[in-house]
């Protein structure tokens, strides 16, 4: 029994049947997991985004040797870092935020990059008539530039989401109970690890699929000129 | 313990996970080429058994992956009555080759659509066979387009060997793991492995841009 849920080992479909359940818990709890992973990537990769892209090498040297670190460095080892070392400093934090924070501290490294590309690839003329208007500097960023740069960035962010939903599993061994870890923990339980493995296998491969498909639609919504103000 | 002797048995480590990482890079770029190729075949079911391998095995996670060959698979064998009990680097290297290999396919097929279409035409003109074309026009000019995102899929790659640890695998995060349940410096030792894995990163990095310059040549002049 698991979560309240007791399951049913007489038969393989009536097993199947009596777990889904208990994974769809777990599933839940990845989604979660993904939501605040992601919000975390998103907002340390702007920072990130920003401080490389600063005037003066001090700050962007670091910064751009850090995102490097980051980037170069697996996901399960910064989380290793995080979940041990972190208590040594007198930080405590429950597993699911420690985990949360790695995947959005690896995929920030990520995400910083789209950043820069999405505001690289609006062109100086933009700037240039932007000036010629005489708009102020605040303003060319917020209706001129960032218009333009979301549509280019929200694919690329929507693929780096997917990857993120990918990496959860990841924290199981911090004893996170998400999906991949439910479904071991039935195998050990009932030792019949092929149909919860192969389940949670099905029902990521779901997952994704149907990620894949929003992010295709959001896609084809996005208008491609950038978005109108008012 | 000083934290010098830490190396010896990290360095143990370093190399199972070097040896790892070329295997599995190694298996994940036939795989990718054969999946990659076989997505543009126009045999039905070469391109059917291509896009099913890759949507599974980029569908879904690299650890349930890993898990399920090595729980799941010899509860599957028995259900068959074959033994499919497989040693845990086998299904280690196994499991991060699919994986990549699966990511690899989708770059190789982007890389041979990107061969501009008078090439092929050029090679029909000159009477080459459908497999002429592709293994002497169209992939030495796809390769050079290959490099780069083959390149930070090998980080990628380095980087995801330390999964392995979880099957008890004596990799670098293993002994990493075993030295800090041993002397609970964490800090000290999760610090080293951080910086070791960052060194082997850029090792490898560099060694993917000198063989991203090296078939570089092969590039077309740019018809």
């Amino acid at each position: 029994m698991l979560f309240g849920f007791e399951w049913d080992t007489s038969g393989p479909l009536v097993f199947a049947v009596s777990i889904l359940p208990i994974l769809l818990v777990g599933m839940w709890v990845t989604i979660q997991a993904t939501v605040l992973g992601f919000f975390v990537a998103l907002v340390l990769g702007l920072l990130w985004a920003v401080l490389k892209a600063a005037p003066s090498r001090l700050i962007s040297w670091p910064a751009t040797v850090f995102t490097e670190f980051l980037r170069d460095t697996p996901l399960l080892v910064q989380l290793f870092f995080l979940y041990y070392v972190l208590p040594e400093f007198g930080i405590i934090l429950p597993a699911f935020m420690t985990g949360a924070l790695a995947l959005g501290l690896q995929y920030s490294a990520y995400t910083s990059e789209v950043y820069r590309a999405g505001l690289e690839a609006i062109g100086p003329d933009q700037r240039e008539a932007a000036r010629a208007l005489n708009l102020p500097a605040v303003r060319t960023f917020t209706h001129v530039i960032i218009p333009q740069a979301v549509p280019r960035i929200v694919p690329a962010m929507g693929n780096y989401l997917v990857s993120i939903m990918k990496d959860v599993p990841v924290l199981s061994v911090v004893t996170v109970l998400e999906m991949l870890n439910v479904g071991r923990i039935i195998g050990d339980r009932t030792f019949n690890y092929l149909i919860p493995l192969s389940m949670v296998g099905g029902l990521y491969l779901i997952m994704t699929l149907v990620a894949s498909a929003a992010l295709r639609l959001l896609d084809t919504r996005l208008p491609k000129q950038g978005i109108p103000l008012k | 313990m000083h934290w010098t002797e830490y190396f010896s048995p990290l360095l143990q480590g370093a190399w199972v996970t070097v040896q790892l990482t070329v295997y599995s890079t190694i298996l994940g770029a036939i795989l990718a080429f054969a999946a990659g190729v076989g997505k543009l075949s126009s045999n039905l079911l070469l391109r059917g058994i291509s896009v099913v391998y890759i949507e599974v095995f980029r569908g879904t996670s690299l650890l349930v992956q890993l898990f399920w060959l090595y729980f799941a698979l010899p509860v599957a064998g028995q259900a068959l009555g074959i033994d499919l009990r497989i040693p845990p680097v086998v299904a280690g290297v196994l499991a991060l080759s699919l994986n990549i290999g699966a990511y690899g396919a989708e770059v190789v097929r982007g890389a041979i659509q990107s061969v501009h279409q008078e090439q092929h035409e050029a090679a029909r003109a000159l009477n080459f066979t459908p497999r002429q074309t592709l293994t002497a026009v169209t992939i030495p000019q796809a390769v050079p387009e290959m490099m780069p995102p083959f390149g930070n899929l090998a980080v990628q790659n380095l980087k995801d060997t330390a999964l392995v640890s979880l099957i008890s695998l004596g990799d670098m995060t293993f002994r990493a793991e075993q030295l800090r349940n041993f002397t609970q410096d964490s800090t000290t030792i999760y610090s080293m492995l951080l910086l070791m894995y960052f060194g082997m990163a850029l090792v490898l990095t560099l060694m993917m841009r000198t063989l991203e310059r090296r078939v570089g040549r092969w590039r077309g002049t740019g018809a």
